[in-house]
């Protein structure tokens, strides 16, 4: 048995049938072609699949395609669409990432942060980012960005 | 030289360089854009359309188990199952040192989690259903779990037929028994070694298996099509390693390397688990049994960590003695590896080992052994540090206790015997020049090594730990790289190599060595990844080498094109080659200040001449690189007489460590690390290394640990079981130290330094803990339960 759902992908409307046990991941991968949200664990633990659910971040491989019925998803390709944000060039700028497998999480991560950070703390960003499994950077030139990018080097959180 | 040799390649052409504008920089990333805008494709990402199949694996449940029947009707009766394939369809054997598996098991299960059938459907869940019918009866066998006990006399062979395995000539299994080979290093007299000593420290060191936790899993897709060409995109270190080990094993089916094809796009880390060939033999085989289709093979979380390769466990019997003046005498290292069920790979990190295994110390008398055992877990093979990361935490943790036996400062006792260069290396050759005594010194710096520091929380102590690694790449002696090189139009440049970008930089590396020589900056050169199809040859992507190895390939292409150029211009113009140079992409000249050409306008196009008629055409270039000093011929008995190693890159790292006395909770309040890179290309990815390796290694150390039942089941195949850092576990300061004493065979002088950032993370732990709260622990993982367990029972003593 199949569901029909209506999903807002990165601005564009999809109607798709998924199963009822389908996740959000699978979905975004297989059926709309979306493959910046990696598959890493399918547990939650890695926070690879991590996409904006409504304008929060989630791990697709936790979220049903049936439960994401009627919302907004947000990929990192949505993000890239009007031009690289700040933080993006500045993750380039000082080569952040290595095999950037996690870049997709990581960008929405710290994206989602500064929407609510503009100024945050290194312990706000390591908090931000530790849902978002890294092996190559040991994190370091990923918080280095986003404190960079901010202005709050290492310091205490600036108000906006 | 010192070694009074002469150096294969053209390093020395552009080591003449002085000026230098894009190699010693930091230059950002070339594939940065890629990543962070989620344009990097990965395996599986490629869509291969409706078409794709789908297998899954039936695993063995036991760990040592005789096959007595495989009963595949009940799966083969689900509606969209394509096919069910078994041992009996491919019974070929395949291994990059030591042929010693099947692709499927074939009579004989020895690890849990082992494939012995896969089910091809048109979609995963299918697959994924269909395989739970596969019926397969076992008749079990007690599994061997321990190194110690399978290397008993009394001990089963797990594989009663090693003695027929084809291998590398530098293996030496013993046959009817579980040692599939055994590394023998001697030099000097050991026992006079001893005789000479004033003090004699003995002990034994254990280190439990790790697992790599690349982010992104193995994947395979592979298709054969009705031309009967095999074409595999995978997620790996080594295309062209694997084309090879596929080529052998499916020789039988008449497929040949022109008949093979591997691919490989993004690849979302390695850390050695994406070296050689593990599940992708899966690809490759049941491809051959659906022509015309492609199939996916894609491991779970859970596959990755019990049935890709996992790092050896060690038992290492180490007894080290010195004069009281604090020289050292004679080192004896006996190494036995828990290999696991297939050593095809793994054997080779202990022969590595076996080479090695004093650590960077000049050692008079040395006797090491180097056993690689069969045992029944999952197969071991290289992980960053290729057997280093293992073995260095028993000769540093050593080291530092027998310095505190002699009464010299541990630091102190290590700059008497680190060794220099012109050292004879434990199988008899020089050591290559080395920046070892500036890598301890600024280390000891960093950490203010001697200077006693306290907590203001009386459950606190903190405790400092210094040690020093080395590692040389563990390669075959013809081990090669390749490159091409063409212009583009617009004067921007691709670069074709078959190295892997694993996020290590490669990319980036390889982008500077042809912009220092060409003019041309890094962001204007594409560096493809491999198609063995289009791409040169690269041996692989592993052992630290391919910025020296492949960037040697890459600057002799470079310096090729850069002739090339000079001799359109001279042809054109008239000037003599020796009189051009490049500068800002244009050609320009020494006796004639006024000439300039730039790139873009013949380099590609041709340079016109008066009369109409041009004179050029497409510039490219080629390289190749092979060591040719290289031998791995030595006597077994004694492993003299042989070059296997190329160089060694050697550094230091230390820590301050906070203890909480009443939990064991560690926090390292500052790690500091230096490696001498010859030539950091750039600095800013040295750096990268050393705080990402650095992290990785201290995971090892901290709390990372696979635990296995008496079955030989992995019990923590989990990121919620196995735990890998987050970036709330970083430490509270990182230094990175680049120590610069040129390779001179090195392109700009550089050699690696990637898995070298690991190894001397868990010593220096565990020196820390034992300055801070006056406990030695021998076994890794130093974990928090440990250190409380090893502070209660030392509290009872007291």
């Amino acid at each position: 048995m199949k569901y029909t759902v209506t999903l807002t992908v990165n601005g564009s409307r999809w109607e798709l049938d998924v199963e009822p046990n389908e996740v959000l991941l699978d979905v975004l991968r297989e059926k709309v072609g979306i493959k910046s949200p990696k598959i890493g664990c399918e547990r939650g633990d890695c926070g690879s699949c991590t996409v904006m659910l409504d304008g929060h971040t989630v791990r697709s491989c936790l979220v049903l395609g049936v439960e994401a019925d009627g919302a907004d998803v947000l990929t990192l390709e949505g993000i890239s669409d009007e031009g690289l944000t700040a933080l993006q060039h500045k993750m380039v700028e000082l080569s952040s990432f290595q095999c950037g497998f996690c870049a997709p999480g990581i960008v929405l991560s710290t994206h989602e942060l500064l929407q609510h950070h503009p100024h945050p703390t290194r312990e706000q960003v390591q908090e931000a980012v530790s849902g978002n499994l890294c092996r190559c950077t040991g994190y370091d030139p990923i918080i280095e960005a986003v404190l960079a990018v901010t202005g709050s080097a290492a310091g205490e959180e600036v108000s906006a | 030289m010192t070694t009074g040799r002469t150096y294969p390649g053209r390093a020395d052409e552009v080591n003449a360089m002085t000026e230098l504008t894009y190699v010693g920089k930091d230059v950002s990333r070339i594939d940065g854009l890629d990543k962070v805008s989620g344009a990097a494709v990965y395996v599986d990402d490629i869509d291969f359309g409706p078409a794709l199949l789908h297998a899954e694996v039936v695993e063995s449940p036991y760990g040592h188990a005789i096959i007595t029947g495989i009963d595949t009707s009940a799966a083969e009766a689900v509606p969209g199952v394509v096919k069910v394939v078994t041992g009996r369809d491919f019974p070929f054997t395949f291994g990059m040192y030591m042929q010693d598996r099947y692709v499927f098991a074939v009579d004989r299960v020895r690890f849990v989690g082992e494939q012995v059938a896969a089910v091809i459907a048109d979609d995963p869940r299918t697959a994924k259903a269909a395989a739970k019918l596969v019926a397969v009866d076992y008749e079990v066998l007690t599994p061997m779990l321990d190194p110690m006990d399978a290397v008993a006399d009394d001990a089963e062979p797990i594989h009663p037929g090693l003695g027929d395995y084809p291998h590398v000539p530098w293996f030496f299994p013993k046959a009817g028994t579980n040692i599939s080979h055994w590394r023998k290093t001697r030099r000097g007299d050991i026992e006079q070694g001893f005789a000479e000593a004033d003090v004699v420290l003995e002990d034994t060191y254990r280190v439990p298996r790790y697992a790599h936790c690349a982010i992104e899993p193995h994947v395979v897709v592979a298709k054969l099509d009705h031309a009967d060409r095999l074409t595999l995109w995978t997620a790996s270190q080594s295309p062209y390693a694997q084309r090879h080990v596929f080529a052998q094993a499916l020789a039988p089916l008449g497929l040949t390397h022109q008949n093979i094809r591997v691919i490989t796009p993004s690849v979302g880390g390695g850390f050695g688990g994406k070296a050689g060939v593990s599940m992708e033999i899966i690809g490759a085989a049941v491809a051959t049994a659906v022509k015309g289709r492609p199939v996916k093979v894609r491991f779970t979380r859970e596959q990755e960590f019990y049935n890709t390769y996992q790092r050896q466990g060690v038992v290492a019997r180490l007894k080290v003695g010195a004069t009281r003046d604090g020289r050292i005498t004679a080192i004896e290292h006996t190494m036995h590896w828990d290999a696991g069920a297939y050593v095809e790979y793994g054997a080779n990190v202990v022969n590595a080992a076996g080479l090695s295994a004093t650590g960077p110390y000049r050692t008079p008398n040395l006797k090491i052994d180097s056993l690689c055992v069969y045992t029944n877990l999952p197969p071991g093979g290289p992980y960053r540090g290729f057997g280093y990361s293992e073995f260095m935490f028993g000769v540093e943790s050593h080291m530092t206790r027998l310095a505190q036996e002699l009464g010299i400062d541990p630091v102190e006792f290590r700059r008497i015997n680190a060794i220099a260069e012109g050292d004879p290396l434990p199988y008899g050759e020089p050591m290559n020049p080395s920046g070892l005594q500036e890598a301890i010194d600024r280390t000891a710096e960093a950490i203010d090594w001697g200077v006693e520091e306290t907590s203001d929380d009386p459950t606190k102590r903190i405790g400092k730990g210094l040690a020093l690694f080395w590692k040389a790449p563990a390669m075959p002696p013809n081990a090669s790289s390749a490159s091409f090189l063409k212009f583009n139009e617009d004067g921007s440049i691709n670069i074709t190599v078959s190295g892997m970008e694993l996020g290590q930089g490669y990319a980036t590396v390889m982008a500077q060595f042809a912009a220092e020589v060409l003019s041309v900056p890094p962001h204007k050169i594409r560096v493809e990844n491999p198609d063995t199809d289009r791409n040169p040859y690269e041996w692989q992507t592993v052992a630290s080498h391919v910025t020296w190895s492949c960037g040697n390939a890459v600057a002799a292409a470079a310096l090729e094109a850069r002739e090339k150029i000079f001799k359109v211009v001279h042809d054109a113009h008239g000037y003599e080659e020796g009189s051009l140079y490049l500068e800002d992409e244009k050609v320009k000249c020494d006796t004639d200040p006024e000439f300039e050409l730039e790139l873009k306008d013949f380099v590609v196009a041709g340079i016109e001449t008066e009369d109409g008629t041009y004179r050029g055409g497409p510039i490219v270039g080629s390289g190749t690189f092979m060591p040719e000093f290289a031998s791995a011929r030595s006597d077994p008995e004694t492993g003299q007489g042989g070059h296997p190693n190329v160089h060694y890159t050697v550094g230091a790292a230390g820590v301050i460590l906070e203890v909480d006395v009443e939990t064991g909770k560690m926090r390292v309040k500052k790690a500091a690390l230096a490696v001498d890179a010859g030539k950091a290309i750039n600095p800013r990815l040295v750096e990268g290394q050393i705080t990402g390796g650095l992290l990785q290694g201290l995971a090892t150390v901290l709390y990372e640990d696979m635990r296995f039942d008496e079955n030989g089941r992995l019990l923590n195949p989990t990121f919620t079981d196995y735990k890998i850092p987050t970036s709330k576990d970083v430490p509270d300061e990182i230094v990175p130290i680049i120590v610069e004493t040129p390779q001179p065979d090195g392109p700009f002088g550089a050699r690696g330094v990637g898995e070298h950032t690991m190894i001397a993370a868990a010593p220096v732990v565990a020196d820390a803990v034992a300055d801070a709260v006056g406990v030695r622990i021998t076994s890794m993982p130093v974990t928090a339960e440990k250190v409380a367990l090893a502070l209660l029972e030392h509290d009872d003593e007291r």
